[in-house]
């Protein structure tokens, strides 16, 4: 097995395009390495990215802000522009492992593992996240949305890596949550999730929505009937009958030792119920 | 010499919460565990595990194997004899596989290679050629007649006619007019409960070095007894136990999981055929498909009560599976099922049945937390039918001093209703209860064993104390056992140091169970120190020139004693201790008992939960233990035993379960999926201490260690029960069983 450390994002794709498949990246390396550990992988190459240009940084962008793909969890909830424009995608990210871990994991790590359980990525599709690829074609953006595709599968082409993820600009009475049920408290992979993203009007009702479930489909969800049926509302009961039930109604679970179909349709609603609540909370606080 | 009985007042050292002595090692990292020894040309050592839950092994191809560069030794069970014990040869199969892959994980050959890397890439060629069986893993599914069977003919006598191939072993305990005494209840309830295996979870990976030549060996390992595992190993390698040295390393947690050996014998014969030493970790994979987790059970309880809450008859039908070897967990279970009540007419029957799973260890009183569970939710049920308060009844049925068990014995000081009264004392009994919680009670019960123990006690020339004793400390015994000898020779706790020594060095020590070190030991230390301490007075008597008999020890000085004695100053141990060499030599107490009269230990658990109506999530919220510790020698350490065993508990009752698939193979192994309670899912878990002293012990002690990990089942039960308004007969009450009994309740 061989260790690359190239100097540029160009360098880094080259070295990747050439491994046909046998390189891995490494930024926070706390998939990477549990894997290499456990024997899953064994990979030729590790491609080390953390030290490129940018990785590190988190920088404000047009009203929103550019997160390098080695941000580790712990720096996001440290920073206080991120966590008050997108507190649900900060609170997700932050749910992933231990303390230890949140030292070096990182939201596009979680992004391209290609869990269908990831934690970030429910409130980062919600955010309407956009990730930046560099490839051996050139760079392009991409929604968060469309990386994973199945489980442990991502979209990306050969050679193309994510270099940062760019969390978009919000007007004021907007924001965000993310709520996952697992059996403990902590430590744990969601048994089901689920990211509400909300925009408020004027007079306080919803103006616009995205309901996002995760752990209850091959990949992560977008339910706009979900959006849909809180739409217009300030989340009365009607409301979030209708969001509760079109979100059962997406989800489309498997059976397997973490859960059950019947428990995870169930509990999936649950979820972006109180994720809607709070999520509609934060937005009325904003001043 | 006369040795007053110490009372309850006059302990100087005994009873106060002394610095532990492996603390600082401990939490600085010096502490040397199982993996953490070293020696130069040591070899890694690594296992080839089955992938099938059963599977005749047609043969092994180890060419490829050994012919990689690197590797140095490959073994399989063609490389190991066929003991004639046939306990042992059960121990040797599950180390390795002969002829039959028993269950998902079983080890199948072993490799020792230069690196790591080099020993998974040598498992990658070993060939096995397997013929896969059909396979079974639910415990009522191996007692049918039609089962596949797991081993042939290993039924013992006990096993009634007629029963599935898989029943190895049949129990029955109880006394009285079974009939006659449901003909007297008012309410007859009859209950079917299902509980999975949980695994004792300790963080220390099994890891061992072992060095053989010829014919002696030494070895290294994470063990809680380091002379049963020569015994093991010795018998295994048929080799003589002088030759082969076993040192125990510190240990990381055993609960009773660390009484056998995995990697041992693997580890001995491994360096046997390459000449090298051989280390050998563990994976956590490896630890779960492959150590003791505990039985799986399948359970008839039958209880009848009169309206006044009098329990008039009570019986129960336990079935436990115990994995691909026979095992007696049954008969612990059935024994401790009805402990805690005063019965006129009680049976209890156990069967044993083999299942294609690993061989089940012995974890934290093992067999009796299942049972209790099972009776305990009964005795609330009819609490709740009749409306009766629970601790009440218990009250009013529970066993005292005189009390016939109902296993047996009658029993003799006792300190159950102290600890019901307490329980029925305390706050937590009376206090409010929020929205969506429950309060849930249980007993508990464990017999607690004494056996073999041999220990030594060094008068050292500074007036020092070496304690040199044989039983791996898993709970905190070294501290114990510090304070019992500073406490006997009247010398402060820091003048005493205790070590945990090798094969070699002592006589024969039976293994860390049973809750068996801080009495047994503690006893054999106590009369260790009066060996010495009688040398000491008779050293002093030949200096003062009178009768030994006129010489008394009193708080660490040799005094005059008696109207004849005369006047001297009284001689400190130190004085003694200097001027050894003058009075006949170095001065030692030696002490060597098989221990009876442990004292059995029972406890009460109350918890308070509050369950979310629409996930089916259990939290925790509040949790009292009380339970009788005869006298507490270090009161943290007892509250920690206490507040461990009720956290495993708890784990068990809640989330912990063993999980297989359709293929027989384990899903969850790993703390991913396997899921003990982590810190954040806990309430401080309060403690009270009763001390009703167990006459069979000079201080009073029992043991502490295994009680607590038997209520909290029943406890979280029946707490569920009064919280969601639903009833489950099944462990874990994981949250979708929870969610999914409430959504057909409404």
């Amino acid at each position: 097995m061989q260790y690359f450390k190239p100097q540029t994002a160009a360098e880094a794709a080259d070295i990747l395009a050439k491994s046909a498949g046998k390189a891995r990246i490494l930024a926070g390396g706390t998939d990477l390495l549990v894997q290499l550990k456990s024997g899953m992988i064994e990979p030729e190459m590790i491609v080390d990215i953390k030290h490129l240009d940018g990785m590190h940084d988190i920088t404000q962008e047009n009203g929103g802000y550019r997160i390098g793909a080695a941000v580790p969890g712990i720096k996001l909830g440290q920073h206080k522009g991120v966590v008050a424009l997108w507190p649900g995608v900060v609170e997700a990210c932050e749910l992933i492992g231990s303390t230890q871990v949140q030292g070096r994991c990182t939201m596009v790590g979680n992004l391209c593992n290609g869990s269908p359980a990831a934690d970030s990525v429910p409130a980062m599709v919600a955010a309407n996240a956009v990730v930046r690829i560099t490839g051996p074609e050139g760079t392009r953006d991409c929604p968060a949305f469309d990386i994973p595709t199945s489980p442990g599968k991502i979209s990306l082409m050969p050679g193309e890596f994510i270099t940062s993820v760019y969390l978009p600009a919000r007007p004021k009475h907007a924001s965000d949550a993310y709520l996952r049920f697992i059996p403990r408290t902590e430590m744990d992979i969601a048994v089901a999730s689920a990211g509400v993203n909300l925009e408020l009007a004027e007079d306080g009702t919803i103006r616009a929505a995205r309901v996002v479930l995760g752990a209850v489909g091959p990949k992560v969800m977008l339910v706009e009937d979900a959006a849909s049926a809180i739409i217009g509302s300030k989340l009365d009961d009607a409301a979030i009958d209708a969001l509760t039930a079109a979100c059962r109604a997406a989800a489309s679970p498997i059976d397997d030792k973490r859960g059950t179909v019947e428990f995870r349709t169930q509990v999936v609603g649950v979820l972006a119920k109180r994720a809607a609540h709070i999520a509609m909370q934060r937005a009325g606080d904003q001043t | 010499m006369n040795f007053p009985v110490k009372t309850k007042t006059d302990f100087k050292v005994v009873g106060t919460r002394v610095a532990r002595p492996d603390g600082v090692e401990k939490v600085t990292g010096r502490a040397l565990y199982g993996a953490d020894f070293s020696v130069p040309g040591m070899l890694t050592g690594r296992v080839l595990r089955s992938p099938h839950a059963h599977a005749r092994i047609k043969s092994i191809d180890t060419s490829a194997a050994e012919a990689l560069p690197g590797v140095k030794a490959v073994v399989t069970a063609a490389d190991f004899g066929v003991p004639e014990d046939m306990s042992l040869r059960d121990v040797q199969d599950n180390c390795m596989a002969r002829d039959k892959a028993l269950y998902d994980g079983h080890a199948i050959a072993a490799v020792a290679a230069t690196d790591a890397e080099t020993a998974r890439a040598a498992l990658k060629l070993i060939k096995v050629d397997y013929e896969v069986l059909p396979h079974v893993t639910d415990v009522d599914a191996a007692m049918a007649a039609d089962a596949p069977v797991v081993q042939q003919d290993r039924a013992d006598e006990s096993v009634p006619e007629g029963s599935g191939p898989n029943v190895t072993n049949f129990f029955e305990f109880g006394h009285g007019d079974l009939d006659a005494g449901f003909a007297r209840a008012d309410l007859i309830l009859e209950r079917s409960f299902r509980t999975e295996a949980t695994h004792q979870g300790y963080i220390e990976p099994h890891a061992c070095l072992a060095n053989m030549s010829a014919d002696r060996g030494e070895l290294w390992c994470c063990t809680q007894g380091q002379f049963l595992v020569r015994e093991l190993c010795a018998g295994i390698m048929q080799m003589d136990a002088s030759q082969l040295r076993v040192t125990a390393s510190e240990i990381g947690g055993g609960f009773g999981g660390k009484t056998t050996v995995f990697i041992e014998p693997v580890a001995l014969a491994l360096s046997r055929k390459s000449g090298r030493p051989v280390k050998m970790v563990m994976t956590r994979d490896e630890i779960f498909r492959a150590t003791g987790p505990t039985i799986s059970s399948s359970m008839d309880i039958k209880i009848g009560m009169t309206k006044d809450g009098r329990i008039t008859a009570a019986a129960a039908k336990l079935r436990y599976q115990g994995g691909a070897f026979p095992c007696e967990t049954v008969s612990f279970g059935a024994q401790a099922a009805f402990a805690a009540y005063d019965l006129e007419a009680v049976r209890s029957l156990g069967w044993n049945t083999l299942a294609n799973r690993p061989k089940q260890a012995a974890y934290r009183a093992p067999g009796a937390p299942v049972s209790i569970y099972a009776v305990e939710s009964v005795v609330d049920e009819l609490c709740q039918e009749l409306k009766l308060d629970p601790l009440e009844v218990r009250l009013l049925n529970a066993a005292r001093d005189g009390t016939k068990a109902s296993y047996g014995p009658t029993f003799d000081q006792i300190g159950l209703v102290a600890t019901l009264e307490a329980a029925k004392a305390h706050p937590h009994y009376a206090a409010p209860l929020g929205k969506n919680q429950g309060r849930g009670l249980s007993c508990g019960f464990w017999f607690n064993f004494g056996g073999n123990t041999c220990v030594s006690l060094n008068i050292n020339n500074d007036g020092t104390v070496g304690v040199t004793e044989g039983n791996p400390d898993i709970g905190g015994s070294r501290a114990s056992i510090t304070m019992m000898a500073a406490e006997e020779l009247g010398i402060p706790y820091e003048k005493v140091r205790t070590v945990i020594t090798d094969t070699n060095s002592l006589g024969h020590n039976d293994v860390t169970d049973g809750s068996r070190v801080t009495f047994a030991v503690g006893l054999a230390t106590i009369k260790a120190a009066r060996a010495a301490i009688e040398v000491m007075c008779a050293r002093v008597a030949k200096i003062w020139g009178i009768d030994e008999d006129a010489v008394a020890w009193e708080d660490g000085y040799a005094k005059p004693s008696g109207p004849n004695a005369g006047n001297f100053d009284p001689m400190s141990l130190a004085e003694i201790a200097a001027i050894a060499s003058e009075t006949g030599g170095p001065i030692a107490g030696h002490h060597e008992v098989n221990a009876e009269g442990a004292g059995v230990s029972f406890g009460v658990h109350l918890a308070d939960v509050e369950v979310d109506p629409e996930t089916g999530a259990t939290k925790v919220v509040r949790y009292t233990v009380f339970q009788d510790a005869g006298k507490a020698v270090h009161p943290d350490y007892v509250e920690g035993q206490m507040q461990g065993g009720s956290v495993q508990g708890i784990g068990w009752a809640l989330n912990e379960e063993y999980i297989y698939g359709e293929d027989g193979r384990l899903q969850n192994a790993g703390f991913l999926d396997y899921r003990i309670p982590v810190a954040s899912d806990l309430p401080m878990i309060d403690t009270v201490i009763l001390e009703i002293p167990n006459p069979g012990h000079p201080y009073g002690v029992r043991g502490v260690g295994e009680t607590s990990i038997v209520p909290p089942l029943a406890a979280l039960s029946n707490a569920v029960s009064r919280a969601a308004g639903i009833r489950l007969h099944e462990l874990p009450m994981s949250p979708p069983k929870i969610l999914k009994a409430m959504m057909s309740k409404d």
